[in-house]
């Protein structure tokens, strides 16, 4: 994560995704998944949604892409009702989804890149060009003609990506993209969604804090219910906030908590290791 | 898995056959299938086989590869053969030895059924190991298109084949890494008779099955968020193209039939 000027800008485009008092219940359930959500995005803007299993965030994602029906309230994504127009909706809207392994359709790369291209009619010239595009721009060149059974689980999950880049979409939904990665997947995936920051509108359901420290905004979603909407910055320095709704902190902000040190601008190991020296230097002196 | 290149199995390599048209290559095997079930001479069992032959020559797979790639049938043709060799009473008595009776006419069936069982065999192979597996789906969905209008489903067919395709590597690597789980806590395949040994297996089984329902679930989540929707105004990447010398292959392979009756 090199690109760290970013916090603190907040976009003033117009909202491509907003729910208005949803609600949602899954048949075999009495309690509502969701209850009388209200949000909105706007265009360009980095959106993290956070909190305990069960807490609504993946209920919201399929909701705004039209896997799943709000039992009541208004969904509008891209200027379109998702469970209306799923269609529509769609094509300018790239869910990525938890194990990449079950989303990859065709047996070799460069079909699987083409296959949301094919579904939406574009023509075999522009899939080309496009299929080769995406492909470059999540570090894959070369394996156009690799089987996806022969893929680590992060290349994997940036064939996933590829194809939802190929389709230029003004929306990315994140399911816990990384939750079934190993670190140096987990790393490879996060470098490329860090390089669409600000060029799309991104919603990007996690477990990991330490993912979404250069987000614009950070929902906590409990229960079915808005708990918080605030700046990544407020949200870690809110032991509270955290503490009720089970999110764990990144070790290194864990540590600098631990140690009295101020919570904000520490990602990496190497800023927390700056801190302290100086920290220790200032004291010693 | 590339150890065990079975019957079936695209053999990746460039090649005359590599190169040519599904669709010809689809109605190529189809037409010599065809034809195997009416040739009734040795001439033209010869004739045939010398084409399929020099076929496998063109396709550059090395030979002993592709005679492995008829093991598996190789029990079940020697067993029919037989059986015609030893049961059939027609023609001249050319061996007795007890109550076990060789004529003539026994002997050439079962060579005329051998040989047409190991050339079908041979045409089909050659089939799946010079298509790529998704050339070989659009082939066919384009073969049967003209029967969507009979509302035939051949786009969903092709997309079933495609899938399947895609997932049954998939599939075999989480067999292999359940079966190893049940074999760490003391489950064995090995032993005992053959109930037994299917039994062990049900442990593995009933996990795999609930697997791939639950990958289904996600697969069909992810391709309707990709405005997946069927055949409805749906492109191609890959193209097929039917050049002058896939229409020239196909009618060699139909002189070759008629050949091969005639004879």
């Amino acid at each position: 994560m090199n690109n760290r000027n970013h916090e603190g800008s907040r976009h003033g485009g117009p909202p491509v995704v907003s729910c208005e008092n949803v609600s949602f219940s899954y048949l075999d359930s009495g309690r509502p998944a969701l209850g009388e959500i209200s949000l909105e995005v706007r265009a360009g803007e980095y959106v993290g949604v956070v909190g305990p299993n069960g807490g609504g965030k993946s209920t919201l994602l399929r909701l705004m892409n039209g896997l799943l029906r709000a039992d009541s309230g208004d969904v509008r994504v891209a200027g379109f009702d998702p469970a209306a127009e799923p269609f529509e909706v769609r094509k300018r809207v790239g869910m990525l989804f938890q194990n990449p392994e079950n989303g990859l359709v065709a047996p070799f790369v460069e079909d699987d890149i083409a296959f949301g291209l094919e579904n939406v009619g574009v023509s075999r010239e522009e899939m080309r060009e496009r299929v080769r595009k995406a492909v470059r721009a999540v570090g894959l060149d070369g394996y156009e003609q690799r089987e996806p059974h022969t893929l680590s689980g992060g290349e994997k999950q940036r064939v996933a990506l590829a194809g939802l880049l190929a389709l230029d979409p003004e929306v990315l939904l994140l399911d816990e993209p990384t939750s079934m990665l190993d670190a140096a997947g987990r790393r490879g995936v996060l470098e490329r969604l860090e390089a669409l920051r600000g060029a799309r509108t991104v919603v990007h359901v996690t477990h990991h804090l330490d993912e979404l420290l250069d987000a614009d905004r950070v929902l906590v979603l409990g229960a079915g219910r808005l708990v918080a909407d605030v700046s990544p910055e407020r949200l870690v320095s809110d032991p509270d906030l955290l503490r009720d709704n089970r999110l764990v902190l990144p070790t290194a902000l864990r540590l600098a908590a631990e140690l009295g040190l101020g919570p904000a601008k520490l990602r990496t190991p190497e800023d927390l290791a700056e801190a302290i020296v100086e920290k220790s230097g200032a004291r010693a002196r | 898995m590339t150890a065990g290149r079975t019957l079936g199995q695209f053999y990746p390599v460039a090649s005359l056959l590599h190169g040519l048209d599904p669709r010809a290559k689809i109605l190529g095997t189809a037409a010599l299938a065809v034809g195997l079930f009416l040739v009734d001479s040795a001439a033209g069992f010869l004739l045939i086989s010398a084409v399929v032959v020099l076929l496998v020559a063109a396709s550059r797979i090395p030979p002993g590869t592709f005679v492995g790639f008829l093991r598996p049938v190789a029990f079940i043709v020697a067993l029919t053969a037989l059986f015609q060799v030893f049961f059939s009473r027609e023609g001249e008595l050319l061996l007795e030895w007890g109550f076990v009776q060789v004529h003539e006419g026994g002997l050439v069936r079962g060579l005329f059924l051998a040989s047409r069982i190991l050339l079908l065999v041979s045409t089909a192979a050659l089939l799946t190991a010079t298509t790529a597996p998704v050339a070989l789906a659009d082939g066919i969905e384009d073969l049967l298109s003209p029967l969507k209008k009979a509302r035939f489903p051949a786009h969903e067919l092709a997309m079933m084949i495609t899938i399947a395709l895609r997932f049954i590597p998939t599939l075999h690597e989480e067999a292999q890494k359940i079966t190893r789980a049940q074999a760490a806590r003391g489950a064995d395949f090995s032993e005992g008779g053959p109930i037994r040994r299917a039994r062990a297996l049900l442990p593995v089984l009933v996990p795999l099955t609930i697997g791939a329902f639950r990958r289904a679930d996600e697969l069909a989540e992810a391709m309707e968020s990709r405005g997946y929707r069927g055949d409805e105004g749906r492109t191609r990447y890959r193209e097929l193209r039917f050049r002058t010398r896939d229409a020239l292959v196909l009618c060699a392979a139909a002189l070759v039939v008629f050949a091969g009756i005639l004879l």
